[in-house]
């Protein structure tokens, strides 16, 4: 086939596509509209139901509670299967055995300043990483960007040129460990109402007595800290295998 | 535009000292919407790997403003950690990973 054929093959598919793109565009409802009861009853009803005033992890961790559960072993099976792919090419290679020397402070030429500013964000990354995955009941926030923040922390620890101090504080079997607690956390969570004679993941703790604070909405929290240690774990455990391969395994190999 | 304040009236209108006239809201959302395509095609068009990731970063930024514009703010938090933090990170470790094998 020449240039040109292509070229016109090309351009009538083009022409198609647009077609329908543009058929598929008259026929979409109008901006902002919604049609369905269900997020209105939602915000009519959810506060009162569970005393969660952020709404979302309201829908989240309860009304939706089991699609989250089935999200959440996603995230964690996907991490397993990242951390063992790169595991098993590790062990291709480290026969000549990568020496851990020099991969201290300094090792990725970074320097005072540079150490300095990414250190200085270690704890406030804790805190609100912390707050975050804590307030999923009475903010926007949850376990799922609480986690993401709280492993910034030690990504930071990393990017200061600390690759040993950032193993030190994140060897891998705990993180496995508490990846495998907070996901299988949620999941207890569930078991637990079931083992109270209750359908799985019924909210069964008390909700407190008012709306919004910290301490009200029963398992929406419990439910949005086990995610976030999840979260947090799988991540620190991707970028720690991703580190490794980078900085380790290749050492020795050439 | 005017569909969005059509569907917003079944809510029950709450006005705070910091709400946003509607109007000043839809010239916002498509001053955003035209900065998501235009950081859209830039990261397209950054050709070099590392720096694309910088750019992706600088985009998920955008998005995230979008989710803000658009009172989606639990996506915005999201969009921040994952789109603007955890992909871009991921990409340069890879990158590093795969240069140092050549």
């Amino acid at each position: 086939m020449t240039a040109v054929q292509r070229r016109w093959l090309f351009l009538a598919g083009m022409a198609i596509l647009a077609g329908f793109y543009l058929w598929g565009l008259t026929e979409l409802p109008g901006f902002g509209n919604y049609p369905g009861p269900y997020g209105f009853v939602i915000n009519r009803i959810a506060v009162a139901q569970t005393n969660a005033t952020g709404v979302v992890s309201a829908v989240n961790f309860e009304y939706r509670g089991f699609d989250t559960v089935g999200e959440e072993f996603i995230l964690f099976i996907a991490a397993i299967g990242v951390a063992t792919v790169l595991r098993q090419l590790r062990n291709e290679r480290t026969h000549e055995s990568a020496g851990h020397e020099g991969l201290g402070a300094g090792s990725a030429e970074t320097t005072d300043a540079v150490r300095l500013a990414t250190l200085v964000f270690v704890g406030p990354a804790v805190l609100v990483g912390w707050f975050l995955g804590s307030h999923a009941q009475t903010s926007p926030s949850g376990g799922f960007q609480g986690g993401v923040v709280l492993a910034t922390a030690f990504v930071l620890i990393y990017l200061a040129g600390e690759f040993l101090v950032f193993r030190r504080f994140s060897p891998i079997d705990l993180v496995d460990s508490v990846g495998a607690v907070g996901a299988g956390g949620f999941a207890a969570v569930g078991i637990t109402a079931v083992a109270l004679g209750l359908p799985y993941l019924t909210n069964f703790l008390g909700l407190g007595t008012v709306p919004g604070a910290v301490s009200s909405s029963g398992t929406i929290a419990l439910i949005s800290f086990f995610v976030g240690i999840e979260v947090a774990a799988a991540f620190v455990l991707i970028v720690g295998e991703l580190l490794e391969q980078t900085l380790l395994v290749q050492r020795g190999g050439r | 535009m005017t569909g969005a304040l059509a569907a917003a009236s079944h809510v029950a209108a709450i006005t705070t000292p910091f709400s946003v006239p509607p109007a000043l809201m839809d010239t916002l959302q498509v001053v955003i919407l035209v900065l998501v395509a235009a950081g859209a095609t830039m990261v397209v068009l950054t050709r070099q790997p590392a720096r694309q990731a910088i750019a992706l970063s600088a985009y998920g930024l955008l998005l995230a403003l979008m989710f803000l514009a658009f009172q989606a703010p639990d996506v915005t938090l999201s969009e921040l950690t994952v789109g603007a933090v955890a992909l871009p990170l991921l990409l340069m470790l890879t990158l590093a990973k795969v240069r140092k094998r050549e």
